[in-house]
């Protein structure tokens, strides 16, 4: 049993996620590395983003 | 204009021979067992990895394995674990998963085994396109 922070199991799925993107939606091994980092920056960035914005929304 | 006209009779080629579904099929019920048909091993051990670990991190974190659907929401969950193929159906066999969520950290291990599911299933389209020559390489 694994008790991750949110944040820690963001980062998990980003990164995981990232790769099977990077892998299946571009056909050259540095195109596929340049879009699954573009894809992690994504999601990891909105996340923290997000939070920061349902943060004061929630005041 | 003659590299477009190899690259199509590539694919024409490929298409030609054994059965298309195959690489669809084995990358749906194993991970990345669609690119190891193909050939391509690094692509297929690095989503094999990713979505195997996913899974495995799903179940770890307690994350429930849907085994019907009550609801719509229910309904997706199911079709989202499907995706993982033998993986669910062996969890489903050995019980495993917790139900019902407890902790907060079982709700993420819950989307984890989704997020594996999907993926998969994209894994499994690429290595189908990748087959049928309408993905390069």
């Amino acid at each position: 049993m694994i008790r991750p922070s949110h944040f820690t199991a963001l980062l998990l799925a980003a990164f995981f996620t990232s790769t099977v993107f990077g892998i299946t939606m571009r056909d050259k091994p540095m195109r596929m590395l340049r879009y699954g980092t573009y894809c992690f920056i994504l999601f990891v960035g909105s996340a923290i983003l997000l939070s920061w914005l349902m943060f004061f929304i929630a005041r | 204009m003659g590299s477009a006209e190899n690259k199509a009779a590539d694919a024409a080629k490929k298409t030609d021979q054994g059965f298309v579904y195959l690489p669809l099929i084995a990358g749906w019920l194993v991970p990345g067992a669609g690119h190891f048909l193909l050939r391509k091993w690094g692509r297929g051990s690095l989503l094999a990895v990713s979505i195997v670990a996913l899974f495995v991190l799903g179940l770890a974190m307690d994350g429930k394995l849907y085994s019907g659907a009550q609801d719509i929401l229910d309904l997706l969950g199911l079709a989202g674990d499907l995706g993982n193929g033998l993986l669910y159906f062996v969890g489903r066999m050995l019980s495993l998963g917790g139900d019902p969520v407890q902790f907060t950290t079982a709700d993420y291990g819950t989307k984890f085994i989704e997020f594996s599911g999907l993926l998969n299933v994209i894994a499994a389209i690429d290595a189908h396109n990748l087959r049928t020559g309408r993905k390069a390489s």
